[in-house]
């Protein structure tokens, strides 16, 4: 008899999508709340975002599952940073530790799509975009997950991001002041629940400034 | 015995050690759970069918049961697996008792607790083929959650594993809403029940309905739903199709 094969996977896609924009003093992190698994809706309340730092906040989707894992993970080395630092992680430092993180399980991967935003040490806005394998790159705006091909070529239109080949060295976050940045997040989720059915029933929106952190929501498509 | 159907394995990363010692597929199982908040606290419902493929095997198996002070496991699923994880769980009460501090854990760190068991299973590529409901109260806080074998968990105000995804969430969906009265609550779930015995070939019509509160926890004795099978939708189902079954 043959060697019997398992017939489960040890992984699921329940869906969404995250996007976050950078500006000159501020930085937009937004997901959707919808978690499903294959044609059914799990729950229509669930946070993709994460607070990582005061500063520093991840949006990731993907497998549930493996994101909270990524989460808990980085909270805690986090935590460990602060007791032997006496401050907190910038945002450039935890995209790095993500990036380490996320490939060091290269061979059995944590199937999370992140998206890190926040402010950097001079307080302008930075958005971190990667790979469900640590791959990452500084840009001036991101997103991941299942509606992401739906959302970049928007925001390309809209942010038009300078090549990063150019010289001199073009900065990438948008001059666009945060209540248009907002806006125009909140455009690109209500097109993306249009058209993916994993995207949609409520749009969590998270924007950091030099005030600190606020959260607002908005009402999504339910179908 | 082998009675699921093998498919395409998606993960080669498994060696070629001995994986004998390794979950492949479920023998005893159990059905859906369906759970609800309502004003005082979680009602959960489960029928007591332990299926063996497609035989009904064992028809008492009690598949919620209490856990700690505070909360209430529902399981569907491998039973075996079911049982480990009470013994798994009957540890961490017991040590939680032996602080003897006057702290308890809560619904929630129960729930945080199993789903860390299940995501560990998982990366050891040996699941614990459950899928689980925990609700409970605890200081007047209300919490129902569920982890699946994957690791993949979240709370809500109503929930359910299997078919019961399929046939009682919309049903919840619709009929649900805040404060519950007891009486309500118990009839939205024998609602829900209901629909899933008619149409889950897995579930038999002999249930427990659990009850959570601030007080503490009762499992009610087994009882049956009324069922009527006279709907003229099911009065002549070969009607047009002379010979199907």
């Amino acid at each position: 008899m043959p060697k019997q094969q398992a017939n489960w996977s040890p992984y699921d896609n329940n869906g969404g999508s995250c996007v976050a924009v950078a500006g000159a003093d501020y930085c937009v992190i937004a997901a959707d709340t919808r978690m499903s698994t294959g044609y059914i809706i799990l729950t229509r309340d669930y946070s993709k975002i994460c607070k990582l730092a005061d500063k520093c906040v991840m949006a990731s989707s993907g497998f549930q599952a493996d994101v909270k894992a990524l989460q808990k993970h980085l909270a805690a080395r986090h935590l460990i940073y602060q007791h032997q630092h006496s401050k907190q992680m910038s945002c450039p430092a935890m995209a790095q530790l993500l990036s380490n993180t996320l490939y060091y399980k290269r061979f059995f991967p944590y199937y999370s799509f992140n998206v890190l935003g926040g402010l950097d040490n001079e307080g302008k806005g930075c958005v971190f975009t990667y790979d469900a394998v640590g791959s990452y790159e500084k840009v001036g705006y991101s997103s991941q997950g299942s509606g992401s091909t739906l959302i970049m070529p928007f925001l390309d239109n809209q942010l038009k991001s300078p090549s990063p080949l150019l010289l001199p060295v073009q900065d990438a976050v948008t001059p666009l002041a945060e209540a248009e940045a907002v806006d125009l997040v909140k455009t690109v989720f209500a097109s993306a629940s249009e058209r993916d059915i994993y995207t949609g029933d409520k749009l969590e929106i998270v924007v950091i400034n030099a005030d600190g952190i606020r959260r607002e929501y908005m009402d999504l498509r339910k179908d | 015995m082998n009675f699921m159907a093998s498919k395409q394995p998606e993960n080669s990363l498994l060696g070629p050690e001995a994986d004998s010692q390794r979950t492949l597929y479920p023998y005893v199982t159990g059905t859906s759970v369906v759970a609800l908040k309502y004003k005082d606290g979680i009602l959960m419902a489960a029928d007591m069918g332990g299926s063996y493929g497609s035989t009904l095997r064992y028809k008492s198996v009690e598949r919620m049961k209490s856990i700690g002070k505070h909360s209430l496991l529902g399981a569907s699923g491998e039973i075996s697996d079911f049982q480990e994880i009470l013994r798994y769980l009957d540890e961490l009460i017991l040590y939680d008792n032996m602080w003897d501090d006057g702290n308890s854990l809560g619904p929630k760190e129960v729930h945080n607790y199993l789903t860390r068991v299940m995501y560990n299973r998982r990366n050891k590529f040996n699941p614990l083929w459950n899928s689980l409901v925990l609700g409970g109260v605890k200081n007047g806080q209300k919490y129902l959650g569920t982890v699946s074998m994957i690791g993949v968990n979240f709370e809500d105000n109503h929930v359910a594993t299997g078919f019961g995804n399929h046939l009682a969430r919309p049903i919840l969906r619709q009929e649900w809403h805040e404060n519950l009265s007891y009486e309500d609550g118990v009839r939205l779930l024998e609602k829900c029940m209901r629909v899933l015995l008619y149409r889950d070939r897995s579930a038999i019509n002999k249930l427990q309905i659990a009850k959570i509160t601030e007080e503490g926890t009762t499992i009610s004795r087994p009882y049956s739903l009324k069922t009527y099978w006279e709907f003229s939708a099911f009065a002549n189902p070969a009607q047009g199709a002379v010979g199907t079954w």
